[in-house]
């Protein structure tokens, strides 16, 4: 259980307190992953599914070697193996995989609510590893636990987030995370790239690059999806790395100097972020990895931790 | 039948001929006898004590979709006619997307005779407007009359052609037939599945703007006032599309516009609310608060002619999916009473204008019989009692199809018997299911 | 158990560790106390300073929190609080000296043996406790004892330290519903 929550699914409905716990706990679970022998015993037993709709090597991976750091198997299903083309529903994929008996559900799938549905059907625990453009409660996650580290505190702390909020689900929890932490938000992008009544979230919403990132405490570039261009959201990437893409030069000019650069990755060097700045030491971009493997086992270890019901003062 | 019932006791509401206030219906051969105050009654006829009932004339629905044929696994005639009285209409529309499409005779006078075999409800058969509804070659208009059709549409898509739309409505003129039209501009829908707002944005669905309708809604009016043809907009949701309307009849334009229960009653934060439950997912989708304040705004003023439920069920099938890949559509024959009645309680309807809007007003708007308790009609009669609370039971329901929003929901107000041309086809407690 | 009496204790375990790190030839740079979160930290620390006035050096300290070794998490329902494991020396070829509190089934000591030797493999490890109050639930024991106590089953032990926010040191038995 996070809180009173027994899935991961959205942070928006997550208080503060249950985004703090997690971000607490990784904090431990960070400390595991410097020793020698990076692996602790407590899922051992425990089995943790990815199932996984869309590709994505880097969060199936990092969820894999959180389980495999906590102990507990894990075991892949991505839809190339599934018997989604088969015509079998999503709900009976659940049900199917939950008759093996996992303990967490770890689920990518490129329809909004797609977690949710799942959650309904089965009765184990469901972690949502991106959703569409709903939410990907890890990466929000990890953002804030970067910041924590990088900052101290999310507190009074100014975030942009440029890009395509519009089709973002990892600007969509960032903001509801960042925000109950206490961070100002700011959104960037082309204004076809603001969804309608994003400001309703908590957020201001800029067209200019400039006004978006000076000042701010960190920038959180997204990653324009070459499907978009033409879509026709932007005329090509030419135009928008110039407008909205951050480059050294920009960087130097308008960031403060102790402003930390994120991105959710994979990175299209020369579109939203130059290599130098990429590269640069601004960048934490690398340290979101590592911390994501923390964040994941946090969430696994305490969706993982059984049944509260059967708590009890245990002698030891 | 030459049994004579009195409908005795109950609060006759029939705004075609302005009555409201305690009467008793009489019917015999199947023909209302008389609406009087006080009558004697002969000792052999039938009672029914409607005392503390509204007494209504049948409700009339202009948009239904009764899947048959082609479809039979989410309804058909039958059961959805059997939905339809349970629901307190007399008479349904029966839209043309069945498989095959209802483009031609065969297919209008297979529903129909399904609808006389069942002999519940009278069902009004929908033509299609164009060949197989594919938007390119026009339907046979005078065939689809002739074989007892009441007006046309493409239903469950808009004829994106402006060109297709003009030559319909001017040849519709010859067959005096409306035509009714699904208003939605397919490439600002594109991949939409629910309003475009603050709720599409949290819930990353991708979402429908509200002109998406507009700008079909005025292109179909601007069409109407060029050829001079009977337009009638479907399912109104957007509050633009509410505007054109009120625009185009203020400038007397032969246009007429219904309403859906759903789009008075729910908004999209209730999509958000109920966490992705696809019994939300319709289309025109649930809209802003602002929508639904003008659909209200429009029906009370008299703007929109119409409450019609577009009954549109599906199986489990094509529900039990994610959001994104489920079908369109919600059942509403046997919830729109009370759904609508809960606006009444919030003030926001008057009593006459709802049984107006079930009754005269699509009577008027499609050129049908009924909608009124004139002596010497037929007697379709709806008996309603509205104080009774109920829990919407999808397994009790007559429908095949099981998706609504108001599953498990309790409800106040629903109809207690139903009379189609003088026989009693449903009746609570009596009826076998 | 008093303050003087904890206080005599506590001196008498760091001698008794002294005299036998001696006996056992170990150089005073090759002993290492490591303390079992919670209630072994503190005592880890005083045993430490005890340890270096009589080694004439002064032995690294570490911390364990053994909540990610536990084999009962399925059983506890709630995820217990996890403070931090803090071992910044090797630990291989070292003399570890775990301290805890008290010794109860000796589930807690497994772990923290299971999650030293992530760290390292230690020449020696020996264990010493303040207060054994027996009911073993594995074939543990301890090196080095300050007192044991009978107790019952239900009762609970409680060392309270003044580094952990009590008023004075004291060991004290708590009687269910007392």
């Amino acid at each position: 259980m996070i809180g009173r929550h027994k899935h991961c699914i959205a942070l928006a409905d997550y208080s503060r307190a249950e985004i703090l716990e997690v971000l607490d706990l990784a904090v431990s679970m960070k400390e595991v992953l410097q020793r020698p022998i990076k692996k602790v015993p407590s899922l051992r037993g425990k089995s943790v599914v990815n199932l996984f709709f869309e590709a994505s090597t880097r969060t199936r991976s990092s969820f894999e070697i959180a389980a495999k750091v906590l102990s507990a198997d894990a075991l892949n299903w991505t839809s190339s193996s599934s018997s989604v083309t088969k015509g079998e529903t999503l709900i009976d994929t659940a049900r199917n995989l939950e008759a093996m008996r996992p303990d967490v559900l770890v689920i990518r799938h490129s329809a909004g609510g797609a977690p949710q549905l799942v959650a309904e059907h089965v009765g184990c625990a469901v972690v949502s590893a991106g959703d569409g453009a709903h939410e990907h409660p890890s990466q929000g996650l990890l953002d804030c636990f970067t910041l924590r580290e990088k900052l101290g505190t999310l507190e009074g702390k100014t975030v942009a987030i440029v890009g395509d909020i519009s089709h973002s689900r990892v600007a969509r929890s960032d903001i509801h995370a960042m925000t109950k932490l206490g961070a100002r938000v700011r959104l960037c992008g082309p204004p076809t790239m603001i969804p309608a009544g994003v400001e309703a979230l908590g957020a201001t919403v800029h067209y200019g690059l400039r006004e978006a990132i000076e000042g701010a405490d960190a920038v959180v570039m997204l990653r324009i999806q070459h499907e978009r261009i033409g879509d026709p959201l932007i005329p090509g990437t030419r135009e928008y790395s110039k407008l909205w893409g951050l480059n050294a030069k920009k960087a130097a000019e308008w960031l403060r100097p102790e402003c930390v650069i994120l991105h959710p990755g994979p990175i299209n060097r020369g579109v939203e972020l130059s290599p130098e700045v990429a590269d640069g030491p601004q960048s934490v971009i690398l340290d979101q990895v590592q911390n994501g493997v923390a964040v994941r086992m946090a969430i696994l270890y305490l969706l993982a931790g059984g049944n509260p019901a059967e708590s009890g003062e245990a002698k030891a | 039948m030459a049994e004579v019932l009195f409908i005795e006791g109950g609060r006759v509401i029939d705004p075609a001929s302005g009555t409201d206030g305690v009467r008793t219906v009489v019917v015999r051969d199947g023909k209302i006898a008389e609406v009087a105050e006080r009558l004697e009654r002969p000792r052999d006829a039938r009672v029914f004590d409607a005392r503390g009932k509204w007494v209504t004339p049948g409700f009339i629905d202009l948009h239904v979709h009764l899947r048959e044929p082609g479809q039979e696994y989410k309804e058909t005639v039958a059961t959805g006619a059997r939905a339809a009285v349970a629901g307190g209409f007399t008479a349904v529309c029966a839209m043309p997307n069945t498989k095959p499409v209802n483009d031609n005779a065969s297919v209008t006078e297979l529903v129909l005779a399904r609808a006389a075999a069942a002999g519940l409800a009278r069902v009004y058969p929908v033509g299609a407007i164009s060949k197989g509804s594919n938007g390119e070659e026009l339907a046979e208009f005078g065939e689809l009359l002739a074989a007892g059709c009441v007006a046309l549409s493409d239903d469950g898509r808009p004829v994106l052609s402006s060109a297709l739309m003009r030559r319909a409505l001017e040849y519709a003129k010859a067959f005096g037939l409306p035509l009714t039209v699904h208003e939605e501009d397919l490439q600002l829908v594109g991949k939409g599945v629910m309003h475009e707002g603050a709720a599409s944005t949290r819930l990353g669905l991708k979402g429908i703007p509200g002109a998406a309708e507009d700008v079909m809604v005025l292109r179909d009016i601007a069409l109407a006032e060029l050829t001079g043809g009977r337009l009638h907009i479907a399912h109104v949701s957007s509050q633009g599309a509410v505007r054109a309307v009120r625009a185009a009849k203020a400038r007397g334009l032969a246009v007429t516009a219904e309403v859906t229960p759903h789009h008075l009653a729910l908004t999209d934060e209730d999509v958000a609310a109920s966490g992705y439950s696809t019994d939300y997912k319709m289309n025109p989708p649930l809209r802003s608060a602002e929508d639904v304040r003008a659909c209200r705004e429009g029906l009370a003023d008299g703007t929109i002619d119409a409450i019609a439920t577009d009954h549109a069920p599906h199986s489990a099938v094509e529900k039990d999916v994610e959001f994104d890949a489920a079908l369109n559509g919600i059942t509403g024959l046997e919830t729109a009473f009370p759904v609508c009645l809960s606006l009444v309680r919030a003030g926001a309807l008057p009593e006459r204008r709802l049984v107006e809007a079930l009754t005269i007003g699509p009577a008027r708007a499609f050129g049908l019989a009924g909608g009124a308790l004139a002596g010497g009609a037929p007697a379709d009669v709806a008996v309603l009692d509205p104080v009774a609370e109920w829990t919407v039971d999808p397994a009790r329901m007559y429908s095949k199809s099981r998706n609504t929003p108001w599953k498990g929901s309790r409800l106040t107000g629903r109809c207690v018997m139903t009379i189609v041309g003088g026989r009693i086809v449903h009746e609570e407690g009596r009826t076998e299911r | 158990m008093n303050a003087q009496e904890l206080q005599r204790a506590v001196k008498r375990l760091a001698e008794e560790i002294a005299e036998r790190a001696r006996a056992a030839g170990a150089a005073p740079r090759d002993v290492a106390i490591v303390g079992i979160r919670r209630g072994g930290v503190h005592l880890a620390e005083r045993i430490r300073a005890e340890l270096a006035r009589s080694l004439r050096a002064e032995p690294p300290l570490g911390t364990l929190d053994i909540a990610l070794y536990r084999d009962d998490l399925s059983e506890r329902g709630a995820a217990p609080i996890i403070g931090p494991t803090d071992i910044r020396f090797p630990v291989a070829g070292k003399l570890i000296v775990l301290v805890d509190d008290v010794l109860y089934t000796g589930r807690t000591v497994r772990a923290a043996l299971d999650e030293l030797v992530d760290f390292g493999r230690p020449r020696r490890v020996w264990l010493a406790v303040l207060v054994d109050r027996g009911g073993r639930e594995l074939p543990i024991a301890a090196d080095f004892v300050g007192v044991r106590l009978q107790v019952a089953d239900e009762d609970v032990v409680e060392v309270r330290l003044t580094e952990g926010g009590a008023p004075e040191d004291a060991v004290v038995v708590k009687r269910r519903g007392t």
